[in-house]
């Protein structure tokens, strides 16, 4: 793009009266582009003269020095131009009074010593922003060669049935696989269904049944059973599908990562690239690599995986107190309800009629915890399998023993019901022990509400044990990217797929996979109904973002992609390694194998390139440099005092906004910081803090999200990432003979910004302490 | 009243709510490509969620969430928001709804600046409705600092003041226009997701429980606001009759939930918030003793489980099975007895504590204002789905009570829905 610039400066909300706006525009003017100001540059007028400018004069890149770019979006847009937005109002005059730095009195004006820190901090920003747009461009849209709309659900269960009947209604196609002879999981294999409508308060009939019946009338969806996924290569768009019977061993079974441990050679030196791949294909034998697509393999856009659970299997002895394994007669929930469905409920051990049953909740031992992977579900399931019990005997009783009983939200009206009926005892307890007694069972039970301890004959015992998603045994997804066959990092998740559950449940760290259903978390029926159409949302949603060719959740509409220059490439695969959504593969040369559709352009792999030969055209390596290079450094030669200069690397997702509130609640912090914003902390790459000390700066900070278990990070792994980049630049520095402590990473959460202020003063205090940075004017 | 005519939008859908679940649905369809148009009746998006300090369980700030959605908003063409706005009128078929809009005065037009000028001037204080009343604010207001608009609103209360005119010659940009006057938007839309959320119970209704008698007896959404850096008291939990950091604090769980008189249901949401408040207090107060009087703790799941283990070991809360059947205020100390029976025991408690907190449930918006819709409701006002006609779907609280993350998954689910309507017309 033939560049004409313009720079606009803005005089209202206070700026014209705390800027020098004169002294201001002599910075654009010194670099040759032209400059214009306005009173009020979002006003008609203001906008009309940058219209004109850009119709008639041809300016189509902008530098606007006014307010954040958080707001006003839709007055500064502009199509088909550059526009930059300095925020001369939040980050500098509003989190910079006057009333605490004084313009320079007229005296002053014409004394040298005199620091106009205010004016000087609006100068550096203009600065950097006529620097960063002389070296971005303008995304186009990244189309693939070949596209394919055609969604794939994964689980043949209420779920994945759900998922395939809601995308079809939409007008997509669908193929379901499922390894069992038969659609219908788990659902087929019950007497009774729990309630999953208004008013809640009885069981039906199991509906799994209609739902295959349903599903039959959509001639868009093939059903294949009797198969599994071997793996699924390539891109959202453009992944090929091999499908094998369950068992069986293909070429095309996803192969595994090498295990760390086999990563190095017998002096424990890492292994070249190529050595690597020899051994990954040597570990994977018979398999094909990842990037040898199978010729016949199947052509699909988006997947759901709605793979489902499977029972929790207790292992040997673990609730031996509760008689499970030693005696016959102490079931699982899930064993229950395979003897319910096949009749009336008898003892597995010698046929008879189980008139009296008790149901634990809890595994208790001086714990109220619900026994593993439970969940509201497993306390509906033991009401449920209580009235079996009173269904099939007149006189038969049911005890349930629980600590809490779960049934959340509408679901008490069928705790409600179930109290009604006379013969199903409810009560918070305990479950000390679980005997024989003749030929029947002894619970006993202490702290409930029956009594203090009490003794209860049983004919058959039940233990709520939980719902594991599959996914805990087996990626299932077997997925033909490097970094492995399913999501990574899941085990901080008990094995629950995915990773922003809160704000964003579908998300997954793989693009254009969606989780649905028992696989998230343990769901009824109803939830699991509600979760696959969200899911076959989220599928449609990827597949015509890719369509469009522009980026999926959080940088929705993004169009940037990562683009690589492959002749400075070292093979280091650091990319392959660190991407959060593992969009990157490698070749055999370890030569990194980009696959834009699965990329969510939080740019890590441009933080993590030591040859910094990764970049985006609106966010480079050198767009970010240059701004660092264009902040002014004072020196000893300007000043006898000079002022430090620091920069400060922000999160643009939380930390960035959270600085706009610091100033619009005009709290004030150092006016010896500059900040640029980053996509986020992932994509800091160290060359820009050596950069940044190399000239002079007394110190570098990043403000960002927190990591951990309870991560804020809207790439996951980001802010992570950067904290342990961070930690190693400490050796640069004392190479340097500068302090380590001049470099640092805080993590702040959206609504810090009454802490923010704080954490600046106390890094700028430390630095202060350390003095300045020794090449300053080098 | 003017009426105003825009171009009609068919192969559109309508949310009405701009809470969490309408911030799903609105964005989630669009980002499939459909048009959308986003109504909220107050004059900021995020609704009940924006007024919390942290999610449960991982206590994060709802506002993270909220900016990217607001991001996501701000970067989608396709999508209309509309402040301010509440439905008045629904007519015609699924696929083919003509709907009224009317839309109330905010006295700010676009020229807005956020600089703040107009409050500046503003002399009259009001009730903060966001603050559930524990503070006043200026007429002219910001409804919070990442509010989406952000741009200021002037109370109706103060309009034909001169206050009201003090605003308007503040203001540097012409941004604010007195003789905004509430008018009628009529447009075409092809579906519908009500995603009108809910309101906190009414405590003042649960007689025993002392709220709106005694000063230090407040609400879980109270809390909230306390606990909040932008709330009235920034952040610092104080309790309203002396401002007293308290050292003991009760929660009194199912404060109207859970009960024939009031609430019937699970309001689904109040034992994790209560647990997640636990964690408001510690963390400012590591000594306060902290009691949560409960029937059952409702914290289903992995995620929520593992919240609760880690609240059970704190050695200062006492989670006590059993529920409240009355609280006293001492006159001198303003400190509350809270009277409940232990369900495992049978003892008699008699808590004194400086500061109560009611876990008061949820109630769909729809049980007070029926909407002016074809719609269908349970008898607690829920909204009921009718998935067989179409057209119109209820999304998160307006449907059934539930969390965040239960909100979210639902409006997305109805985002297809409601897109399903469209492509099937």
């Amino acid at each position: 793009m033939d560049k004409k610039y313009g720079v606009y400066i803005c005089e209202g909300c206070g700026i014209g009266e705390a800027l020098d706006i004169e002294k201001l525009c002599d910075v654009p003017k010194e670099d040759s582009f032209p400059v214009k100001t306005c009173p009020i540059l979002c006003s008609q007028e203001g906008v009309e003269l940058l219209k004109k400018d850009i119709a008639d004069e041809g300016v189509n890149t902008l530098v606007l020095a006014a307010c954040s770019r958080r707001v006003l979006y839709d007055v500064f847009r502009f199509d088909g131009c550059i526009v930059d937005r300095v925020n001369l109002r939040e980050q500098v005059i509003w989190s910079h009074p006057r009333s605490t730095y004084p313009a320079p009195t007229e005296e002053q004006k014409d004394d040298e010593e005199f620091i106009d820190h205010v004016q000087m901090m609006a100068e550096d920003y203009l600065k950097m922003g006529m620097a960063r747009v002389q070296r971005v461009d303008l995304p186009e849209p990244y189309k693939l060669e070949t596209f394919n709309r055609k969604i794939l659900v994964i689980g043949g269960g209420i779920t994945g049935i759900s998922a395939a009947i809601e995308a079809a209604k939409t007008g997509y196609e669908v193929t379901i696989v499922e390894k069992e002879s038969a659609l219908g999981g788990q659902a087929k294999k019950w007497r009774k269904q729990l309630p999953g409508a208004y008013p809640y308060d009885s069981l039906i009939l199991p509906t799994v049944e209609d739902k295959i019946e349903e599903l039959q009338n959509y001639s868009t969806i093939t059903v294949m059973t009797e198969t599994v996924v071997a793996r699924i290569a390539g891109e959202p768009g453009d992944f090929t599908v091999t499908f094998k019977k369950p068992g069986e061993k293909t070429e095309f079974d996803v192969p595994y990562p090498l295990p760390d441990e086999m990563k190095v050679d017998e002096n424990g030196k890492e292994l070249d690239a190529e050595a690597l791949h020899a051994k990954f294909m040597e570990y994977n034998k018979g398999k094909q690599d990842i990037l040898t697509f199978d010729p016949n393999g199947e052509k699909f856009g988006a997947v759901i995986l709605a793979a489902g659970w499977r029972p929790y299997e207790p292992k040997e002895g673990e609730f031996a107190h509760l008689g499970f394994g030693e005696i016959a007669d102490v079931v699982t929930n899930y064993q229950v309800e395979g003897i319910a469905a096949g009749g009336k409920i008898t003892r597995p051990s010698d046929g008879k009629e189980a008139k009296s049953v008790v149901f634990i909740q809890s595994p208790g031992q001086a714990d109220d915890k619900d026994f593993a992977y439970s969940g509201a579900v497993t306390s509906l399931v033991a009401l449920k399998q209580a009235k079996y019990v009173r269904e099939d005997y007149s006189d038969g009783k049911a005890y349930v023993f629980y600590q809490h009983m779960r049934t959340v939200g509408l679901t008490e009206n069928f705790y409600k019901n179930i109290q009604q009926d006379q013969g199903i005892f409810l009560t918070k307890g305990a479950v000390t022990s679980v005997s024989k007694n003749g030929d029947g069972l002894i619970v006993e039970a202490e702290h409930t509400l029956l009594g203090e301890k009490i003794q209860v004959k049983a004919d058959l015992v039940v233990l709520a044990t939980g719902m594991v998603p599959v996914t805990k045994d087996d990626p299932v997804v077997n997925l033909a990217y490097r970094q492995g066959p399913g999501f990574r990092d899941n085990e901080i998740f008990d094995e629950y797929a995915d990773s922003n559950f809160i704000c964003f449940p579908y998300e997954t760290q793989r693009t254009g996979i969606y989780a649905a259903g028992s696989i998230r978390r343990s769901m009824t029926v109803e939830e699991s109904i509600e979760d696959a159409t969200g899911a076959a949302l989220k599928a449609i949603q990827c597949l015509e973002s890719v369509n469009r060719g522009v980026s999926v959740h959080p940088r929705s509409g993004d169009m940037t992609i990562p683009d690589f220059f492959f002749q400075r490439c070292t093979q280091c695969k650091r990319c392959t390694e660190e991407c959060p959504f593992g969009a990157i593969d490698d070749d055999e040369k370890g030569t990194p194998k980009p696959n834009p559709a699965r990329c969510r352009r939080c740019g890590t792999c441009m933080g993590c390139c030591p040859e910094r030969i990764i970049n985006f055209v609106d966010y480079s390596i050198d767009s970010v440099a240059s701004m660092i290079k264009a902040i002014g450094v004072p020196s000893e030669d300007d000043y006898d005092e000079p002022p430090l200069r620091i920069l400060g690397l922000v999160c643009e997702n939380d930390a960035y906004p959270a600085l706009d509130i610091v100033g619009l609640n005009r709290l004030t912090y150092s006016a010896q910081v500059r900040f640029v914003p980053v996509r986020c902390l992932g994509s800091v790459n160290v060359v820009w803090i050596k950069d940044a000390m190399a000239k002079g700066l007394d110190g570098v900070f990043l403000l960002g999200c927190k990591h951990g278990d309870d991560y804020q990070c809207h790439f996951v792994k980001g802010s992570e990432l950067a904290d342990i980049r961070v930690k190693k630049i400490g050796d640069a520095l004392a190479s340097l003979a500068l302090e380590e402590e001049r470099v640092a990473q805080f993590q702040v959460a959206i609504d810090e910004y009454d802490k923010i202020p704080q954490i600046i003063d106390d890094f700028v205090a430390s630095i202060e302490e350390m003095g300045p940075n020794p090449f300053k004017g080098f | 009243m003017t009426e105003e005519k825009t171009a009609s939008a068919s192969g559109s859908i309508l949310v009405v709510g701009g809470g969490i679940s309408g911030l799903t649905t609105t964005l989630e369809a669009a980002e499939v490509g459909y048009e959308v148009f986003l109504i909220e009746k107050n004059p900021y998006l995020g609704g009940r969620v924006a007024q919390l300090n942290q999610y449960f369980p991982k206590l994060c700030p709802p506002t993270c969430g909220l900016e990217i959605n607001f991001r996501r908003i701000k970067d989608n063409p396709r999508i209309h928001v509309m402040t301010l706005a509440e439905v008045e009128k629904v007519e015609g078929t699924p696929g083919n709804y003509n709907v009224a809009i009317k839309v109330s005065p905010r006295y700010v037009n676009e020229n807005c600046t956020c600089c703040g000028d107009c409050a500046e001037a503003c002399q009259t204080e009001i009730e903060s409705e966001f603050d559930f009343g524990m503070q006043k604010i200026k007429g002219a207001y910001l409804p919070f600092g990442m509010a989406f608009p952000a741009r200021f609103v002037i109370s109706s209360d103060i309009i034909g003041t001169e206050d009201a005119q003090r605003c308007k010659d503040a203001c540097k940009y012409d941004a604010v226009d007195l003789d905004m006057a509430p008018k009628t938007l009529n447009f075409n839309v092809g579906s519908i997701v009500w995603a009108t959320g809910w309101e906190p119970y009414d405590a003042s209704k649960i007689d025993s429980l002392g709220f709106g008698q005694h000063p230090n007896i407040i609400t879980n959404m109270m809390m909230e606001r306390l606990a909040a850096p932008n709330g009235p008291t920034k952040g610092k939990i104080i309790r309203p009759s002396d401002d007293k950091e308290p050292e003991s604090i009760a929660f009194v769980q199912c404060a109207g939930s859970r009960d024939e008189n009031y609430l019937p249901y699970c309001s689904y949401i109040c034992c994790m918030a209560s647990l997640k408040q636990a964690t408001y207090v510690r963390e400012r107060y590591p000594e306060a003793k902290i009691y949560v009087f409960y029937i059952d703790l409702r914290t289903p799941g992995y995620r929520y489980e593992r919240f609760y283990e880690t609240i059970k070991e704190d050695e200062n809360i006492f989670l006590i099975k059993g529920k409240v059947a009355e609280v006293s205020e001492d006159p001198s100390t303003k400190n509350i007895t809270v009277v409940a029976e232990n369900a495992v025991t049978g003892e008699k408690i008699h808590q004194t504590v400086e500061m109560v907190v009611l876990a008061t449930g949820m109630q769909p918006t729809t049980t007070t204002a029926k909407l002016p819709a074809d719609l269908k409701y349970n008898e607690d006002g829920f909204i009921l789905n009718d998935f067989d006609t179409g057209g119109m779907f209820a999304a998160g609280c307006a449907n059934k009570p539930a969390d965040v993350v239960s909100s979210n998954q639902n409006a997305t689910g109805m985002a297809l829905k409601a897109i399903q309507t469209l492509v099937n017309r």
